[in-house]
């Protein structure tokens, strides 16, 4: 590990002031997926700027003078576990909550924050491993999951370089990042220039010709504050997550779902709907096509289905001998599905089924 | 770099200088001679370096001691004050929970935050309803106990350990 200078500015400012003076410094809130880095060799950074005790590890109701009645502040330093206990985050946005709690483990949770959990790199195995080529930490090296073991890899937005080429089919880690970019989070952000708002749909990057970013943030921006806008449809919303065991693992494939239902005397019909992908691509995947192709259908698991594969039209998998991902269109699929089909039972049926398909 | 702290280890002040690459866990075992915290992936991945950091469990190999200047840390050795066996350990060594004993001061450590945890109300994975408060049951044990592993494959005697810890604390939890 290469040696490093240690600090704590007095104020948020005086951090980005510190980092943007120094290309090769770097902020550290909760460490877990930083000093897991600097171990590997991923990360070398001249100086970590420790920003834990800098911004809000608080939650807070936003009220009506900006425009976000009824939403929730998140500070920056709040852990992730105080966020999946937040009483008004189970009540009214019980994605986040469980999409939270299926991250990682209770001692990270305690440790991870909200800011840094929206940086969380890839857990790509050969970004990971040094020894491996990797175009995400090096543009000049080639993508080792092409043709390589590609399980956990993408198939949405993947393919878009200038030349048509694959280069990078890294997956963001986040299930947090997944259902606040279903609740379009907004990003707060403090920069050498003062501060700026980022709508999360615009916050990170598809691989395009740099797959080294994940994100649009400059150097020295800090992340002081992630805002929940209100979101009634929410109260009805969940995350579904696929991996290869129980718990204490990464996404194959996730579904941040929230589903408002009209009863009509025809069945039910979607009011309105908003579907997040994990584990499908570089950035967590707003499903707009699917979303714009359920609005005012009826509720039903044909329509669900169909939907979810408008969304994948687009996708492109991975064919390889060492094991491809191809698996995963059917999966994303089943998983908006069953997602769905919980959000459209009617609670006050006593059946727990709704229309004609259930 | 150098840099000089104090950490609360076990009930003690403990003041070192240390270079600050050194994590929680290594200044505990290399500098401070408490070796009852366990290195073991020594990258988040298996639990057995678990310390209740300022109460609250907390991977010690993931932490940079500088970082933690002035914290307070507990390992398993701490809850044992005065030699006396805990009644997490207690629990575990009733159930033949221990098989290669290498993960257990994790496990007992974790188990003990977790019950904390439970104490205020936070839900976990495994919870049918977010919203509602936790019930802790064989399924959300195990849930909440994922973060640390056992290679002796013991989970069925550790989940019956903290099971009937929480029990003996008769109430005192939800």
């Amino acid at each position: 590990m290469r040696p490093f200078t240690y600090t704590r500015a007095d104020d948020a400012d005086g951090a980005v002031a510190s980092v943007t003076a120094d290309r090769e410094a770097m902020f550290l809130a909760g460490g877990t997926n930083l000093v897991d880095h600097l171990k590997l060799g991923i990360a070398a950074p001249s100086t970590l700027v420790d920003v834990t005790g800098l911004t809000s590890d608080r939650i807070t109701d936003v009220d009506g003078d900006d425009g976000q009645e009824g939403g929730l502040r998140i500070g920056a330093a709040v852990r992730n576990s105080d966020l999946a206990a937040h009483p008004r985050v189970r009540a009214e946005y019980p994605a986040l909550a469980e999409a939270l709690l299926q991250g990682a483990s209770g001692q990270l949770r305690n440790m991870a924050t909200t800011g840094g959990n929206l940086l969380q790199r890839t857990r790509c195995a050969y970004f990971q491993d040094r020894t491996t080529p990797c175009t995400k930490r090096s543009l000049d090296e080639p993508c080792s999951a092409l043709g390589g073991w590609a399980r956990y890899h993408a198939i949405l937005g993947a393919a878009e370089d200038d030349e048509g080429l694959q280069r990078c089919i890294a997956t963001h880690p986040s299930d947090m990042a997944v259902a606040m970019s279903m609740l379009d989070a907004r990003v707060q952000v403090l920069g050498p220039e003062g501060e700026r708002t980022i709508p999360i749909g615009e916050f990170y990057r598809l691989p395009g010709d740099d797959p080294t970013r994940d994100t649009v943030l400059r150097h020295g921006e800090l992340i002081t504050a992630v805002d929940l806008p209100p979101a009634p449809i929410a109260t009805n919303s969940t995350y579904y997550k696929v991996r290869d065991r129980a718990s204490y693992a990464f996404a194959l494939v996730s579904v941040a779902a929230a589903l408002e239902v009209d009863r009509t005397p025809d069945g039910p019909v979607v009011a309105d709907v908003r579907l997040a992908l994990g584990g499908v691509a570089h950035m967590p995947w707003r499903a707009h096509r699917a979303e714009e192709a359920l609005r005012g259908r009826p509720a039903t698991e044909e329509n669900f289905r169909a939907a979810a594969e408008a969304e994948l039209e687009s996708a492109r998998p991975v064919e390889s001998p060492a094991g491809g991902n191809a698996f995963k269109i059917p999966l994303v699929a089943g998983t908006v599905t069953a997602a769905l089909r919980r959000l459209a039972q009617d609670p006050s049926a006593t059946d727990g089924v709704s229309g004609e398909s259930a | 770099m150098k840099a000089s702290i104090t950490l609360t280890v076990d009930g003690r002040e403990r003041s070192l200088t240390i270079d600050s690459r050194t994590t929680v866990l290594d200044a505990l075992r290399e500098h401070l001679d408490v070796t009852s915290v366990k290195k073991g992936c020594d990258h988040g991945q298996c639990g057995s370096c678990t310390v209740l950091l300022n109460g609250r469990r907390t991977l010690a190999c993931l932490s940079l001691a500088v970082a933690h200047d002035g914290d307070e840390v507990v390992t398993a050795d701490g809850l044992a004050p005065e030699g006396e066996r805990h009644a997490m350990a207690q629990a575990f060594l009733d159930a033949d929970a221990y098989q290669c004993g290498y993960c257990t001061p994790g496990q007992i450590t974790s188990a003990v935050g977790m019950l904390g945890e439970v104490d205020n109300g936070h839900p976990s994975a495994a919870a049918t309803d977010v919203a509602a408060p936790p019930r802790l049951d064989r399924a959300e044990i195990a849930e909440r106990m994922s973060g640390n592993l056992c290679r002796c494959a013991a989970y069925a005697n550790i989940v019956t350990a903290i099971e009937n810890a929480h029990a003996a604390q008769d109430g005192a939890l939800r």
